[in-house]
């Protein structure tokens, strides 16, 4: 009996240990993002509009959308997330950071500390973005104005407030692989804005039980993470819209009856109408060539 | 000529009913509210004018598009406080978008407000001089309706 039990203990004891170390946070080798010498300012402020960083990181009803205070709170079903300061104060921000942590941090979803990012942070998307892109944003966003007001806690309860179980959430859901296949340029590019930079899918694909996104409804639409009224899908067997109209609606917030956007879709748009004419065409062509239903092959 | 007046009061009768059934549909919005999403079509449908002229899809016509602007203008004139009452945000009624933000933060509302006027303005000052006027102007505007959205209209 007494050996069943201490058999027992010792199994407990090593799925935990199990399952403590494959929750353990991923971080890229030493070696990788180590040097920022070569980073591109001008071209990083590009990528910074196309990933949207400041749409979710300005400080509520600040007009001046550069400073990146944060603050905005985005409520979901295991919590509300606050987002946080990613000035380049030392502090209160980023500013003591190395390109390393920052590639980290994007790319893995790891702070500095070794803790793991909720994936209100859509890292499941940014893990997608080119190295040098993320060298360049890095050199950009050291160029804004630093904000000292200190990042709030995320209220977020028991037990997703057990941050080592995002371990074993990554292990389901973080996945560098493109969702669809490109076969030329304009394209890849398209693929590229949607599933890395511009984390389309991230509110308009529909999630699990646990939250990751359904790969297999990919853009399909979904509820509004705050749980009111909806976000559209972008399948064209929901979506009738022109690559004109859809080019159109980035640039000007016009749908094709000339209905205006509302919620969060007018920061994307802002965004969009700040890229070129080509990248906003990429993105049309990619939405067209959707497969219906989302479902991939 | 028995049968002739029957089928006109089934007539008469069937049209009653079909017209209170439309009423039904629209939904019993308060009356301000049904005047304020009024005002953001009669904006819309002047707009698809000009954006379908400044995007190509339709001929440009100088009165037509100097017709349009002028009622951007006129609607942007409209006195909102009546049309957004207390109570007619989307957290009190269904059937619309307006979020509470409106309500504690009316002077920014109005400011926004106040945006589209100006907008529409320079639109009227350079609809009739060529259709390469309309897409640059049809875009600042545009700027005016998404600068008040972002804080003030709820997604769908």
């Amino acid at each position: 009996m007494r050996g069943l039990l201490g058999f027992l203990v010792l199994l407990a004891a090593l799925a935990g240990g199990a399952v403590w170390m494959i929750s353990a946070p991923d971080r890229l080798p030493a070696g990788e993002f180590a040097d920022d010498a070569g980073g591109d300012p001008v071209h990083g402020e590009t990528v910074f509009t196309a990933a949207g960083c400041a749409s979710c990181h300005h400080a509520p009803e600040s007009e001046d959308k550069l400073v990146l205070a944060g603050g905005q709170r985005f409520a979901s079903d295991f919590g509300t997330f606050i987002a946080p300061n990613i000035s380049p104060h030392p502090q209160a921000g980023i500013g003591a950071w190395s390109l390393h942590d920052f590639a980290n941090a994007l790319l893995r979803g790891v702070s500095p500390e070794g803790r793991h990012y909720y994936p209100a942070f859509p890292y499941t998307s940014y893990i997608r973005m080119a190295p040098q892109d993320v060298v360049d944003l890095w050199s950009y966003i050291r160029t804004l104005p630093e904000a000292e007001s200190p990042s709030q806690p995320h209220e977020v309860g028991f037990p997703f407030n057990l941050r080592r179980g995002l371990g074993l959430w990554k292990q389901l859901y973080l996945d560098p692989a493109w969702i669809t296949a490109a076969e030329t340029d304009e394209a890849r590019r398209g693929r590229y804005l949607v599933e890395a930079l511009a984390h389309c899918g991230e509110c308009h694909t529909p999630r699990d039980r646990f939250g990751g996104l359904q790969r297999d409804t990919w853009l399909t639409g979904a509820p509004a993470p705050d749980g009111k009224g909806s976000i559209p899908a972008l399948t064209p067997d929901k979506l009738s819209w022109s690559a004109e109209d859809i080019a159109y609606y980035l640039e000007t917030g016009f749908t094709p009856d000339y209905d205006s956007a509302g919620g969060h879709m007018v920061e994307v748009i802002d965004n969009f109408a700040q890229l070129p004419a080509e990248d906003r065409a990429a993105v049309a062509a990619y939405v067209k060539a959707l497969p219906e239903g989302g479902i991939m092959d | 000529m028995k049968i002739t007046r029957m089928t006109a009061t089934s007539l008469t009768l069937v049209a009653a009913l079909a017209a209170s059934g439309t009423a039904a549909l629209a939904q019993d919005l308060p009356g301000p509210v049904k005047a304020r999403q009024g005002q953001f079509n009669i904006l819309a449908i002047n707009l698809g004018i000009l954006g379908d002229m400044a995007r190509g899809k339709a001929d440009y016509d100088a009165e037509a598009a100097q017709a349009a602007a002028d009622t951007l203008v006129a609607v942007s004139m409209i006195n909102q406080a009546p049309l957004f009452p207390e109570g007619t945000s989307e957290m009190d009624i269904d059937g619309t978008r307006a979020k509470a933000e409106i309500w504690d933060g009316w002077e920014s509302f109005g400011e926004k407000w106040s945006g589209l006027g100006a907008a529409a303005g320079e639109l009227q000052q350079v609809a009739a001089t060529g259709q390469e006027a309309l897409g640059p102007a049809v875009g600042q505007l545009g700027g005016a309706c998404k600068a008040c959205h972002d804080d003030f209209r709820a997604p769908e």
